[in-house]
């Protein structure tokens, strides 16, 4: 979608004051909920999102069970007061392809093989929305997952990148998004660097492909190290001891 | 890491409790537990609010359309409400479209923002017969731990006190708040073992043999009722909750007041 | 004033070389180094390092005693919830009672409670438990508090330390279940104030010091 808008300028300022490389401010809280197993809320930019998760437990009906590791449910939703147009209740088709590329992603951290017969279901609902939702979404999922105890081999991590008036950036914000010309959210197993998650649409070069996805994984990592921040935070209880 | 399967023991723990009159979390017979009402949390819809009572949580938003009126009230708004017991609330609700639980306690709330013409809906007439304003409130339950209806009902009322109609959206001139009237305010009492509690918590509704709920305005009047599950009251044990919803009702109402006042406005 | 924690560990965080320490459980090795599997305590003992799990489930271990809930009747056993990941199976051969076929509810019906004991799982890798000891029988009376199972030991504390000043201050009778959940009897006011130290237990099982604080909170009125 082409605009008069500048998105970036000369001096390589954003529309909100971001350099090229950097991340719109992130707050994260771990363990918000009461009935969850492990639970994640996440702010990121205008993004409101929460994560819950519940497991590893029977997986039922008897048919999805898997007889040598634990099926993992991921859902994605966006309530219907998080865009500026309402939307419809219930899950539509990006809604489901978001759910199910975030499903394979978080498959590939967790140790499934440890629960034969089980599930664990991740909800993930976009309660405010403003651009980078299943990178922002995927981010509290690893969090609500570590929070529940579930054992990874790493807590994984999403960030994205994108083109804006030629210019490869970081983490699009919401007239980024609508209008540049690239769009390529990242998921990452950060102690590895294994890709994870990888998607992209709009117009790159292979150099700016480049460019482009070596900003994510930086912007993850910066990410990866609010998340473990959060998680250790939640257990340093400050105390007073009698010297 | 079962949930609604409650253990006898549990249960008659629970009865031997309100034979002393007494509840499993010490509270008094006619004591909610801890309420929290915070407006304005969602930039994206015109109107949001998040109300906790004790782990009870509920978001609700609302979002406005422009859209054609109903045939047979040419000049009136439309207001629709919906509710979704999201499966992060409870590790007992599945995806899917609404069943009777949540379509139940979407037309309760609905109800008691309707009938008692909570909002002026003949306020809402764009260009008659043709265009009116639409008022969605979506109720999204977050955490289940007992009483869906107060949570919801007042998270409705809270996101509808602070609502901005977005005018300018549609290029009708400024934004305004949306016209509200004095909101009547809901309790919900659970019956078991000849007990009557108001506020149930998550084991008291899993044991309860009937519910009640009542909504009443700042004058003292009836607005709205809804009895659930499938005990029995005496008419007597109704006439004592409608004295208590009354009561705590004006309690409640003091809350509401105070953080749609306070946040009236604040948008984050 | 110090922070008192314990070693908190994260999932994926490098815990040392094989070459020096051997991995224990709540650890996975990769390329000769150990890392740390769940949000935990890190241990190191006899040269071994292990990760306990803050939070989790409960993994059954053959001979645990147990506090189940009936979830199923069955014509020659019951599904009981042991919270545990799975549910465990009781079978009629496993009772003190002679069950006929079909006559199971007579003696266990939907949400009773037992306390059980974890066999070990057999070639159907079921989890199976069983009621055949003096000690073990249904349960009645009393309240459940539940709690999280990898809490457990911080419960009994050191020699049954913790229990022990649980039940000196509140007069109840107490049974801990290895799977989190905690049998209580006594006076409704002593039940609320034991459920508040076990909350307390939870949130900060992970500090040092924390004996000192349930021991006031136990005094308070």
């Amino acid at each position: 979608m082409k605009s008069d808008i500048k998105l970036i300028d000369k001096e390589g300022k954003r529309l909100d004051g971001r350099k090229r490389d950097e991340l719109r401010p992130i707050k994260i809280e771990v363990g918000p909920l009461y009935r969850a197993d492990g639970s994640c809320y996440i702010e990121w930019g205008g993004n409101k999102i929460l994560a819950a998760v519940y497991g590893p437990r029977e997986a039922l009906p008897r048919h999805i069970q898997h007889p040598l590791r634990a099926v993992v449910n991921a859902r994605y939703n966006m309530a219907s007061f998080s865009v500026e147009d309402r939307k419809r209740p219930g899950p539509d088709r990006r809604s489901t392809e978001i759910s199910k590329v975030i499903s394979e992603a978080l498959e590939y951290v967790i140790l499934t093989e440890q629960f034969p017969r089980a599930m664990i279901d991740i909800n993930i609902e976009v309660l405010d929305a403003e651009a980078g939702t299943r990178c922002a979404g995927l981010t509290a999922a690893a969090v609500a997952l570590a929070d529940a105890g579930i054992p990874m081999r790493d807590i994984p991590v999403a960030c994205a990148a994108g083109k804006i008036d030629g210019q490869v950036v970081l983490d699009l914000g919401k007239e980024e998004d609508n209008f540049g010309e690239a769009d390529l959210p990242v998921a990452i197993a950060p102690r590895t660097d294994e890709i994870i998650l990888l998607q992209m649409d709009g117009h790159l070069t292979v150099k700016e492909f480049d460019e482009a996805i070596e900003l994510a994984i930086k912007g993850a990592h910066v990410v990866s190290e609010l998340q473990k921040k959060a998680l250790l935070a939640k257990y340093a209880v400050a105390k007073e001891v009698k010297q | 890491m079962n949930s609604t399967l409650i253990s006898s023991i549990k249960k008659d723990y629970l009865n031997k409790l309100a034979e002393q009159k007494k509840r499993i979390d010490g509270r008094a017979f006619d004591e909610y537990r801890k309420i929290s009402i915070e407006t304005n949390i969602v930039r994206k819809a015109e109107g949001s609010a998040r109300v906790k009572i004790g782990n009870t949580q509920v978001l609700a938003g609302v979002k406005m359309d422009v859209g054609e009126p109903y045939s047979d009230s040419p000049e009136s708004g439309v207001l629709t409400t919906s509710a979704e017991l999201i499966p992060m609330a409870s590790p007992d609700f599945e995806a899917g479209p609404p069943r009777e639980d949540a379509i139940e306690l979407a037309r309760v709330v609905d109800r008691g923002i309707r009938e008692s013409e909570v909002i002026d809906l003949d306020k809402l007439c764009i260009e008659p017969g043709e265009k009116v304003w639409i008022v969605f409130v979506d109720i999204h339950v977050l955490d289940y731990d007992g009483n869906l209806f107060d949570a919801s009902s007042l998270a409705a009322l809270a996101a509808l006190s602070t609502a901005m109609v977005p005018a300018e959206r549609f290029e009708m001139g400024k934004d305004y708040p949306l016209p509200i009237k004095e909101p009547p305010i809901s309790c919900t009492f659970v019956k078991f073992n000849k007990a009557i509690v108001v506020d149930p918590c998550l084991d008291e509704e899993t044991i309860a043999e009937a519910r009640l709920t009542v909504a009443t305005d700042e004058e003292g009047n009836i607005r709205a009722m809804q009895k659930g599950l499938s005990g029995s009251f005496t008419l007597d044990e109704v006439k004592k909750v409608i004295k208590a919803s009354i009561d705590n009702g004006a309690r409640i109402r003091k809350i509401l007041e105070d953080a749609v006042g306070r946040d009236h406005g604040k948008k984050n | 004033m110090k922070k008192e924690v314990r070693d908190v560990v994260l999932p994926s965080q490098l815990l040392g070389d094989t070459k020096k320490l051997k991995a224990g459980p709540g650890t996975f090795v990769e390329n000769n180094k150990i890392y740390a599997e769940t949000l935990g305590i890190r241990h190191i003992r006899d040269n071994t390092v292990s990760v306990s799990p803050l939070k989790g489930f409960y993994q059954p271990h053959a001979g645990d005693i147990v506090i189940g809930v009936v979830e199923e009747v069955g014509t020659s056993m019951w599904l009981v919830d042991i919270n545990a990941i799975y549910p465990a199976l009781l079978h009629v051969n496993e009772v003190p009672w002679h069950v006929e076929f079909g006559d199971t509810a007579r003696y266990l019906n939907y949400g009773d409670v037992v306390l059980a004991k974890m066999l070990p799982s057999g070639e159907s890798d079921r989890l199976q438990i069983t009621l055949k000891d003096r000690t073990l029988h249904k349960i009645n009376g009393g309240m459940i508090i539940e709690v999280e199972p990898t809490k457990i030991p911080r419960v009994i504390g050191k020699k049954g330390s913790m229990i022990a000043m649980l039940k000196k201050y509140t007069n109840c009778r107490i049974f801990v279940g290895k799977n989190g959940r905690i049998w209580v009897e006594g006076d409704p006011n002593a039940i609320l104030k034991i459920e508040k130290a076990i909350r307390l237990i939870e949130r900060e099982a992970h500090t040092y010091g924390l004996t000192d604080r349930i021991n006031a909170l136990l005094r308070e009125q």
